[in-house]
């Protein structure tokens, strides 16, 4: 790779314009990129969220939450953030085993906010909300599928660093990759709390 | 989905921690032939096939434009069925926008940013490949649907509901929808990493303050790309769900609302309209000051302007949509807005003017064509601050004025600063000049052609002509203007033509050895992409510069003597790089070509089958686990270690840096 990058790690310099490395850059313009993402899914569902077309066509997702639950599975996701910074801390101290106890709760209290998810599709599904029934649950599912679809991805790579730092093939030298991944899954978090505020809480 | 394009990058392993027997096959070895370019990921190889891929749909693209002026040469033309002039004109907008301007941009940007930045290749020369590969296959994709039933017939701005499946049956619409995604994505990963090479790859010494001006506005381009290709990435996915998976988000019969897609699409396609115009702004402000022996006039008004434009280019975008019951308060507020960022915009055209006043002109080809993007432009500035004038907006929305006035910016804008910047480094990129007398014919037949075409379009739109209509009558009083300027529309195709030739006869003639090989800085150049050999050596500049100026590569040439008279110190050729040494480069790679593959598989999977989407999303996994397997640099290709310098100005112990400033003068 360009220089920057192999050759000036051996002298243990940062070798960058701006003191980041390229790789942490990348994840923030990502990151910058996703904001209008879920600001456009947002915004949408904001506009769509009380159309519900002819009288026929169902309730809309603001009729069928139900916000105890959903307050727990954010209240699992948000502590998620903070095993995350622990994992961070403890692969920075080369702490490894404390670093993948950390990794997998980690992705593990993500799989119980997309498990709760499944839950809640599935009893709205249930109750006469589907996909296509009107506008707003289309609006609904779609906002809610992608943040799903990232906290996914989020654990697919937990799961992979968790299984690098077991191989032996990420150690303290390359803390900054999971800090990296930390850096996308506290995101996704403040993605979380932006759409349970805005989605969940306001009538 | 970009998401999965970032993980290999993070996940990747570092030289040495594996071997590279771990991927799926042996990596490809840079040798030559066909191999040496699909499976590259040198930024200069990667630039050039944007670059060609984007002639080729620049040919197709004009081939459809042809089309529209046929059958618009006589009233009631029966050239094209009126479903097919849809179709047509729907694609020719798509394809100048999406396939054409937009990657000739980036062909230029991968060329020539990490040259002017003093770097060895962009930050991620494999996710640079995967840009490229997944903009291919976007466009192949998009233009699939003319064998599959007939391409997207909703315009190139796609309103919903009017492209929802109601009225838009055919799969072409599927195609613009999720071919313009995959296009999205390859956009995504390239501005990216531009925007890191930029901001973390500088030579030593090059400030933010001292880039070079081209180098400014692709980064500001790729900003604008960064933050605006998601809002129509929303706008297409929920269109894509409307038409794929029943959904409801543009149902009106369910109460949907038109001017969702309105908004959605115009917040990006606003900013689209500065991220297709502004490298061009960027080429011109590098041609201008050396064709005009001068530097540039106003150099931080010109950075700070194109990046008030980006930051502006945010607030105009209700302007086009005007006519679709906003309200006052809204068509108010949208039209100062508009008015306001002529403000930066005339800025820069009046400092180019500043910049060729009192110059010693040298009307080389790149220079005319780099006047002809300032008058040209203006025109087409012009008419753009009338339409911010909502009550004559409302009179000449929808009519031929409109078509006059983007293709004023765009061909006479974008286009002449491209064609500019084609003549301008065609020697750095291949090591000879294009033929200067050709290239005087291809300007003024393509000028008197642009003008001839897009000119009367101002006329015949007052009168009333309505765009995107396949006919008008005889008794509508257009014949004579649409005759012109279908006429002009075949005289551009002559200018191209000159050009392809002017192309294709240089070639030949460098092959032959009556065109010259030109040294490293045929035109006495500024910025110090001339400080290295023509053609671009592999691995650009033998030593990283160590930038003290603006234009440093021209302050190394001239300086002010004991009466500040500027002197000649040193001849560019003499004091440029030799191209000679040998250095660890980025090892080619098969995953960039095999992840992009997948993309249009998955996609053609929603439209037929989703078995096919099966298929490519395994593809897509077996790629990516493939990718994140293989070290960037393949350990047994190594030239000896420690030939690289760091961006940074810190010296690393007992590395070559100390011998820098003895051996290259120049940098």
């Amino acid at each position: 790779m360009a220089y920057g990058r192999t050759e000036w790690d051996d002298h243990h310099h940062l070798p960058t314009n701006t003191g980041l490395t390229n790789e942490k850059v990348t994840m923030w313009a990502f990151l910058g990129s996703d904001c209008l993402l879920f600001g456009a899914l947002v915004s949408t569902y904001l506009l769509l969220r009380n159309r519900v077309g002819p009288s026929t066509s169902g309730p809309t997702a603001a009729d069928l939450f139900d916000i105890p639950f959903t307050s727990v599975s954010s209240f699992v996701l948000l502590m998620s953030s903070l095993t995350m910074v622990l994992a961070v801390t403890a692969i920075q101290r080369a702490e490894m085993e404390t670093c993948k106890l950390w990794l997998l709760t980690t992705a593990g209290l993500g799989a119980i906010f997309i498990a709760g998810q499944v839950y809640e599709f599935t009893s709205f599904y249930r109750e006469g909300l589907g996909f296509t029934t009107n506008i707003s649950s289309s609006a609904f599912y779609t906002l809610t599928g992608f943040h799903g679809v990232h906290v996914s991805l989020g654990i697919v790579m937990l799961v992979t660093m968790w299984v690098l730092v077991s191989g032996g093939q990420l150690g303290p030298e390359r803390a900054e990759t999971i800090e990296i991944i930390g850096l996308y899954w506290h995101f996704v978090d403040i993605v979380w709390i932006v759409i349970f505020a805005v989605v969940y809480l306001i009538p | 989905m970009a998401i999965t394009e970032e993980r290999p990058e993070i996940l990747e392993l570092e030289s040495g921690d594996t071997s590279p027997s771990t991927g799926a096959f042996a990596r490809p070895t840079n040798a030559s032939g066909w191999r040496a370019w699909v499976f590259t990921v040198d930024h200069k190889k990667i630039g050039i096939m944007y670059g060609a891929v984007a002639m080729f749909w620049f040919l197709w693209g004009g081939v459809e434009a042809l089309l529209i002026r046929a059958q618009l040469f006589t009233p009631d033309g029966t050239v094209l069925t009126a479903e097919q002039y849809n179709q047509i004109f729907t694609m020719h907008g798509t394809t100048m926008v999406f396939l054409v301007i937009m990657p000739l941009a980036a062909a230029f940007a991968n060329y020539i940013v990490p040259l002017q930045i003093g770097a060895r290749d962009v930050a991620f020369p494999r996710m640079n490949a995967l840009g490229l590969w997944i903009f291919v296959f976007a466009g192949i994709f998009l233009n699939l649907s003319w064998f599959l039933g007939g391409g997207p017939d909703g315009g190139w701005f796609a309103y919903a509901p009017n492209t929802g499946v109601t009225y838009s049956p055919g799969a072409g619409m599927d195609f613009y929808a999720l071919g313009l995604q995959i296009a999205g994505i390859a956009s995504l990963v390239g501005a990216i990493n531009l925007i890191v090479t930029v901001l973390n790859m500088r030579a030593p010494g090059m400030t933010l303050l001292r880039m070079p001006v081209f180098t400014w506005m692709i980064f500001v381009v790729q900003l604008l790309l960064l933050f605006a290709l998601p809002v129509i990435t929303v706008a297409l996915i929920l269109l894509s769900f409307d038409r794929t998976f029943d959904a409801n988000f543009f149902n009106v019969a369910m109460g949907a609302d038109p001017l969702l897609w309105q908004h959605l699409f115009w917040i990006f396609g606003h900013p689209e309209v500065y991220i297709l115009i502004l490298p061009s702004f960027g080429i011109v402000s590098e041609t201008l000051p050396v064709f005009s022996r001068k530097p540039l006039f106003g150099y931080s008004v010109i950075v700070i302007s194109g990046a008030a434009i980006g930051f502006m280019g945010w607030g105009v975008w209700a302007h086009h949509m005007f006519v679709s019951g906003l309200g006052p308060v809204g068509v108010a507020a949208f039209s100062a807005t508009t008015m306001f960022i002529a403000v930066p915009t005339g800025v820069k055209i009046l400092n180019w003017i500043a910049t060729m006043w009192g110059g010693n002109l040298k009307f080389t080809v790149p220079m005319m064509f780099s006047i002809s993007l300032v008058s040209m432009f203006t025109i087409g500035g012009l008419s753009g601050v009338m339409h911010s004038v909502a009550p004559a907006d409302t009179q000449q929305t929808d009519t031929y004025f409109i078509v006059a006035h983007f293709h004023y910016v765009l061909f006479g804008g974008a286009l002449m600063g491209l064609f500019a910047g084609m003549y301008y480094w065609w020697p750095k990129a291949f090591g000879y000049k294009l033929n200067e007398s050709l290239g005087k014919w291809h300007f003024w037949i393509l000028l008197v052609g642009f003008n001839m075409t897009f000119g009367p379009m101002h006329i015949v739109g007052l009168q009333g002509m309505a765009r995107r209509h396949s006919r008008y009558g005889p008794e509508d009083g257009f014949d004579f203007w649409n005759a012109v300027v279908t006429i002009g529309a075949f005289v551009i195709l002559i200018g191209m033509i000159v050009f392809a030739v002017n192309i294709v006869r240089t070639w030949l003639g460098y092959k032959a050895g009556t065109v010259p090989q030109e040294p490293a800085d045929p035109w006495d150049g500024r910025t110090i992409e001339w400080a290295i050999p023509c053609p671009t050596p592999e691995h650009n500049f033998d030593y990283v510069p160590v930038i003290t100026d603006v234009d440093d590569f021209w302050h190394k040439k001239y300086q002010p003597d004991e009466n500040g008279k500027l002197r000649k110190v040193a001849d560019g050729n003499e004091i440029a790089q030799k191209g000679d040494q040998n250095p660890h480069l980025p090892s080619p790679s098969y995953w960039p070509i095999v992840l992009a593959s997948a993309l249009p598989l998955i996609a053609l999977g929603l439209i037929y089958n989703l078995w096919i989407s099966g298929i490519g999303l395994l593809l897509l996994l077996g790629a990516m686990f493939g990718w994140s397997l293989e070290p960037a640099t393949d350990p047994d290709a190594g030239h000896g270690d420690h030939e690289e310098h760091g961006p940074d100005d810190v010296d690393p112990p007992g590395d070559e840096g100390s011998e820098l400033a003895e051996e290259a003068p120049v940098v």
